[in-house]
């Protein structure tokens, strides 16, 4: 069960794609750390990641974990954005015979799943096909 | 550094053990290890369990053991590197004996993971990913594989027959190991036709949940020399390596750096190659799986493993034998006690006591076991003097 304070200081990264980018190599870091893994250096820069980009790799999860059971069978793909950052994503809104690596892909703001009847309804990115 | 053997083993049926308890299944493994070995003292415990609290709530393990055992007050440690944490105990007691500090040092790993439903143990195994940027968008374990095997066919062209070969296999050596989960031979139909758990891997591309203990006796090569143990196995290199958790984060996602970093420090160590292995216990939590460890491994080619299947270069009789204990597939995988049992199955085979699956005159073998999607691995090369 996600507490109150352990999703909301995730809040940044799930509804405004932000990421950290090194100040010294440029490398961007998602989420944001507090050092860089390539050159080391510990200053950043607040940026948006871009929201577009392609499969890089998917699959169909057809045993989902407990709280997921109500969507199964649902997508879910690697996708890499226009700026080199890859993310991990369900991709919606597709007939899975779509879906192909390589394909374009945008990312959205959309529900991801609820706590319970009265837990967190929890937010964040989903991909839909470009083409 | 000192050398180090290994002077004693322990590993009792896998399975569903619904009549014993966690304690009870490794206290067997350890006893058996300990009557192997034929010492009646031991220095230091080394417990590789991945998560005891959420299988069955119980921590601080290494002290209950030890009690349990009747071995307290000596040093006992648990160590946890997810599926891994049985190599990285391994590794512990192996630095623990080289180091000076202990000269005879028990080795075990235990999971018991069916005293939770299998929602419950999926999320256990779950928390080897990132929960925050993997687990929350609704992933599975077999599905980040599945992510994996799909860009490794759409990058190398390994088939989805490829992928069957490695399950029937792993449960051919497997269906002659006596100690198995499911000691029975399958067919690539029997693989193709069974359900579809993440594309495109289905239930027999699987692990399965097991409950499991394995343990072994190290002590230096000196000690075991002195107690004309016959042959004399020994330690020769180990490797220990990191990557991302999570597996979007890295360059290449069908490559297995970690695995390959770990082998590289255990190669230079033994001062082997690969082409020095005459057979090998790897990481099969998925048939994947095995096809990029036997790549990373410096076995075949970046691309090749798929086609090593095919070929039959992997099989009991191939060039290089890979998981003749039927690896996880087969033997099953209790997460924690995996990298303890692979070592038990290189004794086997040194002392030639591994029945129907024996491999002839084998003397370097060679261990792999990674946590998670690859995010630790630690590989050990042993030879028998």
């Amino acid at each position: 069960m996600i507490t109150p304070q352990r999703y909301w200081r995730e809040i940044p990264q799930r509804y405004r794609l932000e990421a950290g980018k090194c100040k010294k190599c440029g490398y961007i870091c998602f989420p944001p750390r507090l050092i860089c893994p390539k050159c080391k250096n510990r200053e950043f820069e607040t940026v948006r990641l871009n929201d577009e980009g392609k499969i890089a790799s998917f699959t169909i999860i057809r045993v989902p974990p407990e709280q997921f059971s109500d969507l199964s069978p649902y997508a879910i793909g690697i996708i890499e954005l226009n700026d080199g950052v890859k993310i991990l994503a369900q991709i919606v809104d597709c007939d899975f015979e779509e879906l192909e690596i390589g394909k374009r892909v945008k990312v959205e703001f959309r529900k991801i799943r609820s706590e319970g009847e009265a837990g967190i309804i929890c937010y964040g990115y989903k991909a839909v096909l470009l083409e | 550094m000192r050398e180090v053997a290994i002077i004693g083993v322990g590993m009792n049926k896998w399975g569903e053990l619904w009549d014993k308890s966690l304690r009870e299944i490794f206290i067997e493994a350890a006893l058996s290890a300990i009557d192997d070995a034929g010492i009646d003292r031991i220095d230091s415990m080394y417990i590789g369990s991945m998560s005891s609290g959420l299988f069955t709530e119980q921590e601080h393990i290494a002290s209950l053991l030890a009690d349990y055992l009747g071995v307290a007050p000596i040093p006992s440690a648990r160590v946890e590197s997810a599926c891994a944490s049985g190599g990285l105990a391994l590794r512990q007691g192996f630095i623990d004996i080289a180091s000076g500090i202990s000269d005879v040092v028990l080795v075990g790993g235990v999971e018991k993971m069916t005293d939770v439903t299998t929602g419950g143990a999926t999320f256990a195994l779950g928390t080897a990913a990132d929960q925050e940027y993997e687990c929350y968008h609704g992933v599975t374990f077999p599905g980040l594989y599945a992510l994996i095997a799909k860009a490794h066919m759409h990058k190398y062209g390994t088939t989805r027959e490829q992928l069957a070969m490695v399950a029937v296999k792993n449960h051919k050596n497997g269906s002659k190991n006596p100690l198995a989960q499911y000691p029975f031979e399958i067919t690539i139909d029997d693989v193709l036709k069974s359900p579809l758990v993440a594309d495109p891997l289905r239930l027999l591309d699987c692990s399965p949940i097991t409950d499991g203990a394995a343990a072994i006796i190290l002590c230096t090569v000196e000690l075991a020399k002195k107690l004309k143990k016959d042959p004399i196995i020994k330690i020769i290199g180990s490797g220990h390596a990191t990557d991302t958790i999570a597996l979007h984060s890295r360059d290449d996602i069908t490559w297995l750096s970690a695995t390959e970093k770990a082998a590289k420090k255990a190669y230079e160590m033994a001062k082997k190659t690969p082409e020095d292995i005459d057979f090998a216990e790897v990481h099969d939590c998925f048939t994947i799986a095995e096809i990029c460890v036997t790549e990373a491994l410096g076995f075949f080619e970046k691309g090749k493993g798929g086609e090593a299947v095919e070929k039959g270069l992997t099989a009991l009789n191939g060039k290089i034998p890979i998981n003749p204990s039927g690896g996880l597939k087969s033997k099953g995988h209790p997460v924690g006690a995996t990298g303890v049992a692979q070592v038990v199955e290189i004794v086997k085979q040194f002392r030639e006591e591994a029945g129907e699956r024996q491999i002839k005159n084998a003397r370097i073998a060679l261990t792999q076991n990674m946590g998670g999607t690859g995010g630790s691995a630690l590989v050990h090369i042993f030879e028998k003097e």
